[in-house]
C-alpha cells in the first residue's frame, strides 16, 4: 500500500511533469508505437489480405504467425542490437516482428471469412481482382482487420518499454531505471503510465469501431437503418 | 461426511510427516556441527564470487579440513546475518560494498582507507582477512583508439578530449555518483548519458567500438575488460568505490586455515580474477573445475 502511495506521489509530483519528464516520455513512447505499427501494417496487411483473397496458404499463415508470437522480443532486440548497435533501430525492428503476427492473422481471417459467393458475384459483374479486394473484401473484412490492428497496438505499447534497454527513449526508462536503482515508486509510476496509455488507446479503438469510423458491411448498415 | 473425515485424516498425516521431517532435519544439522569442526564456505549468487568461494573450499579440503559448501545464498541482505551469526564461516566479499552495508555513513572510497574502515566496522566474531589485489568494481573504459589519440590515462585526462562525450551504462548510473553527476563533481567533466542495460556486456562493448558512446562503465572483473581494444581509465580522485575481493571469516577458523586463505588472497591478482571469469564464461566450465585449475597453478598449501 505504501509503495502505491509513493508511486502516486511520484505521478502527481509537478517535478515529474517538467521538461524532459513524463510528457516527453509519453510522446516518445507513442511515437515509437506509431512508427512500429505503421511499418508492421505496411508489411503485414497486404500479405494477410493477399493470402485471404487467394484462399490458399491460410494454414501456413495461421501456423507461422501463431509460432511467431512465441518469439521473445528482448532476445530479438539483443540480437538486432549486436548487429546494428544501440539506439532506436534495433528496438523498432524487434517490435515490428512482434506486431506482424496479429496483423497478418487479422487481415487473413477477415478476408478468408467472407462467403465465397460474394467475391464470385463481384467477379461476375466484371470487377477486376484489384477492385474485388479494394471495394468488396477489405470493406467487408474491415472490422477484423482493425481488430488485428488493435491487438498489435496494445502489444507494442506494452512492449515498447524495451526501447529503453538500449536507448534513452520512452516510458520504459522509468521502469528499468526505477527497478535498477530500487526507486520502486518511479518503477510503479512508469508501469501505471504504460497501463493507462494502453487502456486509453484500446478505448479509442473500441469507440472508433462503435462509431463506425471504419466501413462495415453494407448488410449490417442496412439492418441498422431499418432498425432505426 | 466420509469425505470430510478423509480430508481431516489426510491433513493430519501430512502435518505429522512435516513434523517428523522437521525433527529429522534439525537433528542431523545439530549432529553435523557438534561432531566435527566443519567449515561452512558460502558464496553470493554470482558466478565470479562462487569461483573464489570454491577456491577457498578446495584449498581447505586439500589441507584436510571438513568443508561444507553453502553457495549461491543470494545478496548481501540475505547472507550477512548468516556470517554475523557464525552459520557461515568463510565468505568471499567485496571491500567497499560490504563496508557500506555495515556503515551507511562512510565516505571512504580509496582501497586502503576502505579496508581499514572495514576492519573497524566488522561486528564481534567476524574477522576480515587480507584483501586481495583482485577487484570487482565500476570503472570507466574507453577505446584504445580514443586513448591513444588524446593520451588518456586517467579519468581527469578526459578534459583533453575536444569532442562531445557520451557515457553508456546501466540506467541507475545516471543518478548515482559513478555517473555524469559524479564525473562533473569530482573531475569537472561534462558528459551525456545513454542507457545500455546489459551491465557492461557485449552491447556496451559494441557501442564503444562503434563510437556510439565514447565512455562506458564496465566492471573490473568483467572478461570484456581484457579486450585489447579497450582501455580502463585510472581513477585518482576515488570516484569509484574500491571493491577488492576480501575474505570474511568467523572466529572458528584456526591459524592454519587463515594462513591458507591469506595465501590465496596474495596470489589472486586483478588479471587473475578476470581470467577466472573468462574461463567460466567462455568454456562454460563449472566453478569447481575453474577453481581446481587455478589451484593447480598456484601453490597455496
Amino acid at each position: 500500500m505504501n509503495l502505491l502511495a509513493e508511486a502516486w506521489a511520484w505521478l502527481t509530483d509537478p517535478a515529474s511533469w517538467t521538461d524532459g519528464g513524463i510528457p516527453e516520455r509519453i510522446a516518445q513512447h507513442l511515437a515509437v508505437t506509431f512508427v512500429v505499427v505503421v511499418i508492421a501494417a505496411v508489411i503485414a496487411l497486404p500479405a494477410g489480405i493477399a493470402v485471404g483473397h487467394r484462399r490458399r496458404g491460410g494454414g501456413w499463415v495461421v501456423a507461422t504467425s501463431g509460432a511467431a508470437r512465441a518469439i521473445p522480443t528482448l532476445g530479438v532486440l539483443t540480437l538486432f542490437a549486436l548487429w546494428l548497435g544501440i539506439g532506436l533501430v534495433a528496438p523498432v525492428l524487434a517490435l515490428v516482428l512482434l506486431a506482424i503476427p496479429p496483423l497478418i492473422a487479422g487481415a487473413y481471417a477477415g478476408v478468408a471469412a467472407i462467403d465465397h459467393s460474394i467475391p464470385e458475384a463481384a467477379r461476375a459483374i466484371g470487377m477486376s481482382e484489384a477492385q474485388i479486394v479494394g471495394r468488396v473484401e477489405v470493406p467487408l473484412a474491415a472490422r477484423t482487420i482493425v481488430g488485428g490492428l488493435r491487438s498489435a497496438t496494445l502489444q507494442v505499447i506494452a512492449t515498447a518499454t524495451l526501447a529503453a534497454y538500449i536507448s534513452d527513449t520512452g516510458l520504459g526508462r522509468y521502469i528499468i531505471g526505477g527497478l535498477k536503482s530500487r526507486d520502486y515508486a518511479e518503477m510503479i509510476g512508469g508501469s501505471v503510465l504504460v497501463v493507462a496509455l494502453a487502456l486509453i488507446l484500446d478505448a479509442a479503438f473500441a469507440l472508433a469501431l462503435r462509431l463506425r469510423i471504419f466501413r462495415t458491411t453494407t448488410s449490417a448498415r442496412h439492418h441498422e437503418r431499418t432498425a432505426l | 461426511m466420509t469425505h470430510l473425515r478423509f480430508a481431516i485424516s489426510a491433513s493430519a498425516i501430512g502435518a505429522l510427516t512435516l513434523a517428523l521431517g522437521g525433527c529429522a532435519t534439525s537433528e542431523s544439522l545439530e549432529g553435523n556441527s557438534s561432531s566435527s569442526e566443519t567449515i561452512v564456505v558460502g558464496s553470493q549468487d554470482y558466478y565470479s564470487n562462487e569461483i573464489v568461494a570454491e577456491i577457498y573450499a578446495q584449498a581447505l579440503e586439500t589441507a584436510g579440513y571438513e568443508v561444507e559448501r553453502d553457495f549461491r545464498i543470494g545478496q548481501r541482505e540475505v547472507y550477512v546475518p548468516d556470517i554475523e551469526s557464525g552459520a557461515v564461516d568463510v565468505f568471499p566479499e567485496y571491500s567497499g560494498p560490504l563496508l557500506q552495508f555495515w556503515d551507511e555513513t562512510t565516505t571512504a572510497t580509496f582501497e586502503d582507507e576502505v579496508y581499514a574502515a572495514l576492519v573497524d566496522a566488522a561486528p564481534e566474531g567476524v574477522r576480515i582477512l587480507d584483501q586481495s589485489a583482485a577487484t570487482d568494481q565500476d570503472s570507466y573504459v574507453v577505446t584504445k583508439a580514443l586513448a591513444d589519440e588524446y593520451g588518456l590515462v586517467t579519468i581527469a585526462d578526459l578534459a583533453k578530449v575536444d569532442e562531445p562525450l557520451t557515457l553508456g551504462g546501466n540506467s541507475e548510473g545516471e543518478d548515482r555518483p559513478n555517473g555524469p553527476k559524479g564525473l562533473k563533481a569530482a573531475y569537472g567533466i561534462e558528459v551525456d548519458f545513454t542507457p545500455i542495460e546489459d551491465g557492461g556486456g557485449p552491447l556496451t562493448v559494441k557501442a564503444l567500438k562503434d563510437n556510439q558512446v565514447q565512455l562506458a562503465i564496465i566492471y573490473t572483473a568483467n572478461p570484456a575488460i581484457a579486450d585489447p581494444e579497450l582501455v580502463q581509465l585510472e581513477d585518482p580522485k576515488g570516484l569509484f568505490l574500491a571493491s577488492h575481493v576480501v575474505p570474511v571469516v568467523s572466529d572458528k577458523l584456526d591459524a592454519r586455515a587463515i594462513e591458507i586463505i591469506n595465501t590465496i588472497s596474495a596470489a589472486l591478482t586483478a588479471e587473475g580474477l578476470v581470467a577466472l571469469n573468462t574461463q567460466s564464461i567462455e568454456d562454460e566450465a563449472p566453478a569447481s573445475t575453474v577453481a581446481a585449475a587455478w589451484l593447480a597453478e598456484h601453490d597455496v598449501s
